[in-house]
């Protein structure tokens, strides 16, 4: 398992966010949901445009195994969406807090980030989950 | 009261992830799915199948049983370690499991049934035996390896002792022989599988299974977990008992016809079911379904074709093709092949189309026309 970068925050759901400058943040699924899932082999992306609500169904990976909803951890505006996926979702089970980003939404209110998981509450549900 | 076989530890030790599988706690893969399935089309990988239940029938009249008890002709087997792949129906034609039998002589049959049907079986089969004074015993003691792809066969042949090698090389598709490692292991090597490749499934003594694993280990083949073993037998066309046919669906129904024989005079279980099926003709079939759109076909999905709706039965995404293939039960009709067969799938709501084929989808590393 890879280390969990400290400049994100999470979903109990294993969704990231990393806040960027300018008022966006880019969203992903965690290593341990890649693991989870196995290996990918498709994803479904919203379109540049979308509003997308927090806690709601955003995008939906597939593993051979199995379908898996993206929830949105914050609001906002789709801006960029990672198209290279389309050809390699396999780069999110390689590099999930790289490469394997999902999209790029405009925040609504920057202020639900606050709501989310810091690194080490993330990483300690991880632990309670596996006891 | 989760079931472990004597590779638990094995697998563990191997950095597998781990599943229940009908409850037993079994390897789903250890580390990429993907690349397990590809290391068996295109080299050797080993499969952990000690959880299925290995069952001998001894007695004089085990044939005339066996003729009464299968839908498949034990009369083909007329060869000491041939193999016979069947179903075993119920009275009204349902499938109580698939199975494979190997003729071993006239008073010893044996069975390799499913794990996840193991009970309901042995009931079945020990019921329907008493009237032919043939007795039924499993035989837990064994564990079971499945070494599979274009170079596995080689490498088994590789650990048996120098007399063995020859004969067991010269085994024909569909059957055994016993035979005995360099180390004098008895064991017995059958050349089937579950993979579309060829190879074999060897029964090892319970007590020598890890070092038998841990030799083809040495020898270059690599461990794959049930995950590449249902993507490879999914595009090998080959049913999952189950998930493409249970008690209420008859062989007719599952594309398992070709197992079934109506041999004048045989009075199998569910044989007047089935006839008076075929007189009728089946309400449903089981087709192959392509998807060339992005996505993966899962089982449940809604099918919609030109005679009503059905359902994805196994659906995954196949590693040697690179789409979604599936298998789906449907009202029977006349569909035709490819995409003028205007089937459709039903993915989180919306309307995928998707091609009628002819299964297998992929045999010994190659993608079948048509696919």
């Amino acid at each position: 398992m890879s280390e969990i970068p400290g400049d994100l925050k999470f979903l109990k759901s294993h969704e990231w966010v990393r806040a960027e400058d300018n008022g966006k943040a880019t969203i992903g699924i965690s290593d341990h949901a890649q693991g989870l899932l196995g290996d990918l082999v498709y994803v479904e992306l919203p379109n540049v445009g979308d509003q997308i609500q927090a806690g709601n169904a955003c995008a939906v990976v597939e593993s051979v195994k199995a379908a898996s909803d993206v929830y949105a951890p914050v609001s906002g505006k789709v801006v960029e969406v990672n198209t290279a996926l389309a050809d390699k979702p396999e780069t999110i089970n390689e590099d999930a807090y790289g490469d394997g980003w999902l999209f790029v939404i405009e925040l609504d209110d920057a202020d639900q980030l606050g709501e989310l998981l810091a690194p080490d509450d993330y990483a300690e549900l991880l632990d309670s989950d596996e006891h | 009261m989760t079931q472990k076989t004597i590779l638990n530890d094995t697998h563990r030790a191997l950095g597998a992830k781990m599943v229940d599988f009908g409850g037993w706690d079994m390897p789903i893969h250890y580390g990429s799915q993907i690349d397990e399935h590809h290391q068996v089309r295109r080299d050797a990988g080993m499969f952990d199948v000690s959880h299925m239940t290995v069952v001998d029938l001894n007695g004089a009249r085990v044939r005339e049983f066996l003729r009464h008890l299968v839908a498949n002709s034990v009369d083909k087997l007329q060869k000491s370690g041939k193999a016979l792949y069947t179903a075993m129906l119920n009275p009204q034609g349902g499938v109580i499991d698939d199975l494979i039998i190997y003729f071993m002589d006239e008073s010893w049959f044996r069975l390799v049934v499913n794990a996840a049907t193991r009970d309901k079986d042995l009931a079945w089969i020990s019921a329907q035996a008493k009237a032919f004074e043939v007795i039924v015993s499993e035989r837990p003691e064994f564990g079971m390896v499945a070494v599979q792809g274009p170079n596995a066969r080689a490498k088994v042949i590789g650990l048996l002792r120098e007399e063995d090698q020859a004969p067991v090389s010269k085994l024909v598709r569909f059957s055994a022989r016993a035979a005995k490692t360099v180390d004098g292991v008895e064991v017995f090597v059958a050349r089937t599988g579950y993979t579309g490749e060829d190879g074999f499934e060897v029964i090892v003594p319970e007590a020598q299974t890890v070092a038998f694993w841990n030799a083809l280990l040495a020898a270059g083949v690599k461990p794959a977990g049930l995950g590449a073993r249902d993507t490879l037998r999914l595009e090998a066309g080959m049913n999952l008992y189950g998930q493409d046919m249970d008690d209420t669906v008859s062989p007719f129904e599952a594309a398992l016809a070709w197992t079934v024989v109506l041999d004048d005079g045989r009075d199998f279980i569910g044989r007047s079911a089935l006839e008076a099926q075929q007189a009728a003709g089946s309400a449903r079939q089981m087709i192959g379904l392509v998807m060339d759109d992005k996505g993966v076909l899962r089982h449940g999905q809604k099918v919609l074709t030109a005679y009503g709706e059905g359902e994805i039965l196994s659906g995954t995404f196949s590693p040697s093709i690179g789409k979604a293939i599936a298998f789906a039960r449907v009202p029977a009709g006349d569909i035709p092949l490819g995409a003028a067969g205007n089937v459709r799938v039903d993915i989180r709501g919306k309307e995928i189309p998707v091609r009628v084929v002819k299964f297998p989808f992929v045999r010994d590393n190659a993608i079948q026309p048509g696919i």
